[in-house]
Formats: structure tokens, C-alpha cells, sequence
């Protein structure tokens, strides 16, 4: 398994927000974790990246990736993991970039930092525009000229810049518009496919999850209450309140033509 | 309903006629007509980011200046409204947003928000206000007592609920509803879905439905507006438009939308984004994108014009494109019947997903346009 999680337990003073007792994703799998604000999906993330106590929780439980346990390790130690090989895009791409920089300064800066010389960056930037689709000429721009699907994919190049393993993707395309939508899903899609990049998708959107997933796990108050491939769980539900989130989707009703 | 319906029926609730909005250099919106029949009535304006339909949806109840065009309510031009006239049509015609903070004041109990309403409009004294109020919680399926509430103590479900309420307590005729479920977790919104479709029968409500989402429309609209750079794709009636398109954007929309058990499917991906509204491309807006533009189309501007029974499209190859020439047309038409409506929604249909030949080419050997955008500078 790429990244394992097992009994983690995520915490504000005596209330528990989040307790899972086992989510892995494995290489070159792209696993959903589903369910509505407050389940506790994005402190699930937050506890992955190490970030957690950013917000006042404290973490208990194993975090694991190919076989290296994260939790416990330091702010240091664990920089050289978040960022480069566990990467993480939002659902407002505009908060990973400053209006005041051109979008490459932000990549270039970010690609340094992990340690490559500015020649490697330049170059490692152009290579990761391309997989995502843009051109490289984007990256002289500002994130006010770009639209939010091209933003989102310049946060994804910083991931594959870096050569990221796992991706975390925490609800990367619901504030874009449904056309935009669909370029992210496919990046996504080549990135596991060409790349073998692992991913956590994190969304609220069955339908979406239903097309882009091999597995999902269902969230409800900090808890999984089902977990399976995709097609399995989302077709057959065995837990009632995935049945109930099924049921909610609303669906197109449209007249064939004669 | 839409420009261009039977002469037959009911004189519309409201007529919008080559409205025209202008932001600077920025045509918002650019020639677009439609009609509203009295309710229980439901038109459907979808389309991306940009596309205008908020801004017609505004300026519907005269709260954007216009730069062309007239909007009859009930057969008056709302533009010369003044003094009492004005105030009438203010109350006869109300708005539900997207964001229900943005209505509800957070230091104010909702009981007195919803009476506010109606004591600004003369429709209630102070006390005959908090009375209604309750009852006004009651209909949008809320508890009475959260009257004494205030709003950070209420979910985003339910503070829509209240924003619904809110629109109906002065008794409007027409309602604006602004993606009034976006905000909202899945099963709220199917909730407030449901609400809505229960209200418009119970209330016989006329509305402008605004949304991104395709399925929404598809429960709840009996006629849609797809828009485009704010222009009119197409329109007609809901099933029709959805099952089988007669612009190449309402295709790709079509095409985009994730559906559950949906994944293997023919898309028809467009290349680039949305152009600039300040500069709009000659001819037809959407040819920089389409998979199927001629020279025709880069040329001379698509009116809108009667493709089939009740519907209008703006696309020079509109017959082309509703035998099915686009690859992704032929995933169109999944369905399932019943829905918000009171006695199930339009039709269902068969589904007829088939992998077809995969994303479309851009036509005559033009580039893919990922990188094509020209944001302003």
C-alpha cells in the first residue's frame, strides 16, 4: 500500500472528529472518500498532510507511506514528505498562489525549495505544464489571467513538478464549472495512468466520484460506514445513509428524440 | 414561453425582449428573449461562468441598468415603473440567492427578518408579522419556533428555507431563484428541490430557475434557456433540449455533466475556454470552440431560429447537430421518471448510452485548443 491509514483519530479536546479505522490507497489508484461537510473528510487530509495541529487537533493512529510511518515525525522530516512526495491541491486554487506573483515564480519557488537548482525547475515546470495540458507560456502569467480550471491545473503541475506519489485532492473541482470540471477529472485520469500517481479524491460529489474512482470510502461523522470499488458500492449500496446520499443526486431527465 | 412560442395560451408573466447588459466593454448579455408563462411554471437559464444568466435574472427585476432590450412584467414595461407601480412590482417579483447569509442578518433573529418583509410592504402590523412569520416556517417545512432563532444557529439547509420563505411572504408571482441549492450539501438540496417543486404547485409559482446544473433544471423547469457568452444557444422544452440537442455547446454541457453509473462514456470534450466578453469573436460566439464550425460560422452571427416543435437554436448546423453529428450526441437521453414535480416530471426516456468514437476532433485540422484562451491582459 502506497499510503495506509489505520486507527487514526483525529481530536479537538474531548470531541472526536474523525475516526478511521483503515483507508489505503495504493499505487496508481484513485480512491474517493465521499460524504457531506462536517463527515470529517477534509481532517482526514489535514491529518495526512501533517497539518492538523495547524487547526488545534491532535492526531492520534498510523499514517504510512510505502511503509514509512509519517505521524511522530518532525516538522523537518516531515517537509521533505509533504509538498514532494504527498501533494495536496483545494477546491480554490487561488489560495495556492499570490495575485502579486506571476504563476511560474509560485512553481519555480516551490520546485527550489524541494531542492532542485533553478535550471531544473525551469525545466521540471515547462515538462509538468505540458502533462497538464497548458502551455508553458501560461506560467509567465498572474493568477488573475488565468481561468480557475487552468489555475487548478498549474497546482497540479506543482505536484507532478515534484514528482509527487500521492496526490491529495480535496474537492479540487467543485467550485469550477462542469466543461472544467471534466479537463481536471481527465488530468487526473493520464496522471494515474502515464504516471502512477496515487490519489485521494475528496468529495461531496457522488457522480463525480462514480466516474472517476476505483474505490470509495463513505464518510459520515468522522466515521467510514462503507468502503468498496466504486461501481460495487455506488450501484449496490449496503449502508443506508449511502443509499440515502444516492437517492439525493439528482439526475437528468431527458426525452430521447424521435 | 420562450421567444418564439405558440401565439396560444396565456399572455406571458414576463417578456424579456433583446435585453441587453452592459458592464464597460463587457456585452453581459447581448439580445436575449424570453417569456415566462403565469405559474405554476418553471424556465430553466443554464450555462457556465460568464454566460449571463445571472445578470438576466437581475435585471428581470429591474435591479441591473439595461443597455437595450424591454422586460414586460404582466404586460407593463418594467422600466418606467415609478412610486407605488414600483413598489407593487418589487413585492410581486422576489429573489432567492445562492448564499442565504447574504440575506439573513446575522444579529437578527428570523422571525424578525421575515417580518421586516412584511411590514415594509404594508402587508402585516408588527404582530400579525410574527404570527405569519411562524406560519411562513411551518410551510417551508421548518419548525415555528425557530422564529426566536438567529441564523448562525440554523444549517445551510435551513437558512435557505428561510430565505425561500422570506421571497414568498409578500405573496410574489415571480420568483428568481440564483442557484439556490449550490451551496448546499447533497441532500439539502434535494430537500430544497423538493420544496421548491411542493411550492410552486401550492403557490402557483412562475420562475427563473438559474443554474449550472443540467439535472436541477431537468426536475423542476419545463423549458430551458441554454446561454452562451450571454446569448441564447438554444431553447425549448426541458426533455427535448437535454434528450436531444440542437447547439454543439448544449452537447459538450450535456456531455460533461458526471452521472452515477455514467463512466465510460463518448464526451465531447471543448477545447480552449470561453472567450472574452469584451472582445467577442465574429460570427458566432462559440466557434472558436466548436468541433463542427465552417467558414459560415466564422463569418455571419446564428440568429436564433425554430429547429423543431416549440424550440429555437442559434447554430447554423442546428438540423445537423439534432440527427446526431456530434460524437457524444449519442450518450444523450439516459433518464429515470418521476421527480420534484407534483405527478412526476417530463417523460422519461430509454437510455442510449454507447461508447461512441471518443472526444471529437477539432474540425479541419485547427489545433486542440488547451492553450488557446486569451485571457484579458
Amino acid at each position: 500500500m502506497r499510503l495506509a491509514i489505520t486507527g487514526l483519530q483525529v481530536s479537538f479536546g474531548t470531541r472526536l472528529v474523525v475516526d478511521v479505522a483503515e483507508l489505503h490507497v495504493g499505487a496508481a489508484e484513485i480512491v474517493g472518500l465521499a460524504g457531506e461537510s462536517g463527515s470529517g473528510k477534509s481532517m482526514t487530509t489535514l491529518a495526512v498532510l501533517g497539518l492538523a495541529h495547524t487547526v488545534g487537533a491532535t492526531v492520534r493512529g498510523s499514517i504510512t507511506l510505502d511503509g514509512t510511518e509519517l505521524t511522530g515525525l518532525s516538522q523537518r522530516e516531515l517537509r521533505e514528505v509533504r509538498g514532494r512526495r504527498i501533494a495536496a491541491i483545494f477546491q480554490s486554487p487561488a489560495t495556492a498562489f499570490s495575485p502579486v506573483f506571476r504563476v511560474g515564480s509560485v512553481v519555480h519557488r516551490a520546485l527550489r525549495l524541494h531542492g532542485m537548482t533553478s535550471g531544473e525547475a525551469a525545466g521540471a515546470a515547462s515538462r509538468a505544464m505540458r502533462q497538464v495540458l497548458l502551455s508553458p507560456r501560461l506560467l509567465d502569467r498572474y493568477p488573475s489571467q488565468l481561468s480557475g480550471g487552468q489555475l487548478q491545473r498549474v497546482a497540479i503541475a506543482i505536484a507532478l513538478g515534484l514528482r509527487a506519489e500521492v496526490l491529495l485532492a480535496d474537492e479540487p473541482t467543485s467550485a469550477l464549472d462542469v466543461t472544467v470540471q471534466a479537463e481536471v477529472l481527465e488530468v487526473l485520469r493520464e496522471l494515474r495512468e502515464r504516471d502512477g500517481m496515487s490519489v485521494l479524491f475528496i468529495s461531496h460529489d457522488l457522480a463525480v466520484v462514480a466516474e472517476l474512482c476505483d474505490r470509495v470510502a463513505v464518510m459520515r461523522q468522522g466515521r467510514i460506514v462503507e468502503e468498496g470499488p466504486a461501481g460495487a458500492v455506488l450501484s449496490a449500496p449496503q449502508d443506508p445513509y449511502t443509499a440515502d446520499l444516492l437517492a439525493a443526486v439528482p439526475v437528468i431527465r431527458a426525452e430521447a428524440g424521435p | 414561453m420562450t421567444a418564439g412560442a405558440t401565439e396560444l395560451g396565456p399572455p406571458p408573466l414576463l417578456d424579456i425582449s433583446d435585453l441587453a447588459v452592459r458592464f464597460g466593454p463587457v456585452r453581459a448579455v447581448d439580445g436575449v428573449s424570453l417569456r415566462l408563462s403565469p405559474g405554476p411554471c418553471g424556465l430553466g437559464l443554464v450555462g457556465e461562468s460568464g454566460s449571463g444568466k445571472t445578470t438576466i435574472g437581475r435585471a428581470a427585476l429591474r435591479l441591473v441598468r439595461t443597455a437595450g432590450g424591454t422586460i414586460r412584467f404582466a404586460g407593463t414595461d418594467v422600466a418606467g415603473l415609478r412610486g407605488k407601480a414600483l413598489q407593487d412590482f418589487r413585492r410581486a417579483a422576489q429573489i432567492v440567492f445562492q448564499d442565504p447569509d447574504g440575506v439573513l442578518d446575522p444579529r437578527i433573529r428570523i422571525g424578525a427578518t421575515l417580518g421586516e418583509v412584511l411590514v415594509a410592504h404594508r402587508m402585516a402590523g408588527r404582530r400579525a408579522a410574527a404570527e405569519q412569520a411562524r406560519a411562513l416556517l411551518a410551510e417551508v417545512g421548518l419548525d415555528p419556533a425557530f422564529t426566536a432563532r438567529y441564523p448562525h444557529q440554523l444549517s445551510g439547509g435551513q437558512r435557505q428555507r428561510v430565505s425561500i420563505a422570506r421571497a414568498l411572504s409578500v405573496r410574489p408571482r415571480l420568483l428568481v431563484l440564483d442557484e439556490p441549492t449550490s451551496a448546499l450539501d447533497v441532500r439539502a438540496q434535494a430537500a430544497i428541490l423538493a420544496l421548491i417543486g411542493r411550492l410552486r404547485a401550492q403557490r402557483s409559482l412562475a420562475y427563473l430557475l438559474i443554474t449550472h446544473n443540467l439535472a436541477i433544471v431537468s426536475e423542476l423547469c419545463e423549458q430551458t434557456a441554454v446561454l452562451y457568452l450571454g446569448r441564447v444557444a438554444e431553447s425549448g422544452p426541458t426533455g427535448a433540449v437535454l434528450g436531444r440537442p440542437a447547439h454543439p455547446y448544449t452537447v459538450a454541457l450535456r456531455s460533461a455533466v458526471p452521472e452515477l453509473g455514467g463512466t465510460h462514456r463518448a464526451r465531447l470534450v471543448l477545447p480552449g475556454e470561453p472567450p472574452d466578453p469584451a472582445r467577442p469573436p465574429p460570427g458566432c460566439v462559440f466557434h472558436p470552440r466548436c468541433p463542427i464550425a465552417v467558414d459560415r460560422c466564422r463569418a455571419e452571427v446564428p440568429v436564433l431560429r425554430p429547429v423543431g416543435p416549440g424550440r429555437l437554436a442559434a447554430c447554423h448546423r442546428a438540423e445537423e447537430v439534432l440527427a446526431g453529428a456530434l460524437p457524444g450526441a449519442a450518450l444523450l437521453g439516459g433518464a429515470l421518471p418521476g421527480g420534484a414535480l407534483p405527478g412526476g416530471a417530463l417523460p422519461g426516456a430509454t437510455p442510449s448510452a454507447s461508447p461512441g468514437p471518443g472526444p471529437a476532433s477539432t474540425a479541419e485540422g485547427s489545433p486542440p485548443g488547451w492553450t488557446a484562451a486569451a485571457p484579458p491582459a
